[in-house]
């Protein structure tokens, strides 16, 4: 049997691959997204984001923070999107700057949303509701 | 000490702490994430706040002693710095670290090491009213009594 990308998990909830280097920014959008019943798995870097992407095939929803070292989360956008096997997995940026170009040049470039930090709990429940429906 | 007294100093420090700006809406928002399912929610993203912070202002002293200072060095630390303490909601440390971000731009160095010593007074100012708070809760709790709710 095929595995199919972007199935849900074996228990059902959506899975949400949550990148940001802040341990911080990490543990209240994974607590954020668990608090909605969704499973969640932070990584620190968009490099190990593209490894986990890799090895599991139930990744629902990405949501990373833009401004990241070594790899942004604009860098990690475009990778996603030019892979044929992941590309279609919707990726939400979060930005602690609202800035214009970097917010157009993201949706361009394929983002489902752009969301200003810091993180509003209410922010993160509806664009999960309206993207993970 | 008896619950009622413990909880009524609980809403004087909450009451004082938001009113003076240490910490804002945000961390009243982290709160309401607090549950049965994750009971100790608040203690871990506040030791993790905590445990950033000094690392970065650690980072920030070393960079700044440095005889040339590599400003894009210390912009980026003050950067990780301002959205840890936006993300918790540390207003002040925040507010500090805006004005900070200005004097790097201008490659200012007297200016950054004014706003570190600035960063780190409001640092530790959040950090013991954190510490004082999070104490007052367990020892509420361990009492048997309640959390009372802030509007």
């Amino acid at each position: 049997m095929a595995m199919e990308r972007g199935g849900k998990s074996a228990g059902g909830e959506p899975h949400v691959l949550a990148v940001d280097d802040s341990s911080v920014d990490r543990a209240v959008i994974a607590s954020v997204l668990r608090s909605s019943k969704y499973r969640v798995t932070a990584v620190d870097s968009g490099k190990r984001a593209l490894e986990l992407l890799g090895l599991e095939t139930d990744v629902n929803m990405i949501i990373t923070d833009y401004w990241m070292p070594e790899m942004t989360g604009y860098e990690l956008l475009k990778k996603v999107k030019e892979s044929s096997e992941l590309k279609q997995i919707p990726v939400v940026i979060m930005s602690s700057e609202n800035v214009p170009n970097r917010i157009s040049r993201c949706l361009e470039e394929g983002a489902e949303d752009f969301l200003l930090k810091p993180i509003q709990p209410s922010d993160v429940s509806r664009l999960c509701s309206r993207v993970l429906r | 000490m008896e619950v009622a007294c413990l909880q009524r100093r609980f809403i004087d420090l909450t009451a004082t702490i938001f009113q003076q700006e240490i910490l804002d809406s945000q961390f009243t928002q982290l709160q309401q994430l607090q549950d049965e399912s994750s009971p100790n929610f608040i203690h871990e993203v506040v030791s993790l706040f905590f445990q950033e912070a000094e690392k970065l202002l650690n980072e920030l002293s070393k960079a700044l002693d440095q005889q040339i200072v590599d400003f894009k060095k210390v912009d980026a630390h003050v950067h990780r710095l301002k959205g840890s303490s936006a993300s918790i909601g540390a207003r002040r440390v925040k507010d500090v670290c805006i004005a900070f971000r200005s004097c790097c731009e201008e490659n200012n160095k007297d200016g950054c090491i004014q706003h570190l010593q600035q960063v780190n007074q409001e640092y530790y100012l959040v950090k013991s009213n954190l510490e004082d708070l999070l104490k007052l809760e367990k020892q509420i709790l361990a009492s048997g009594g309640s959390i009372p709710t802030m509007k």
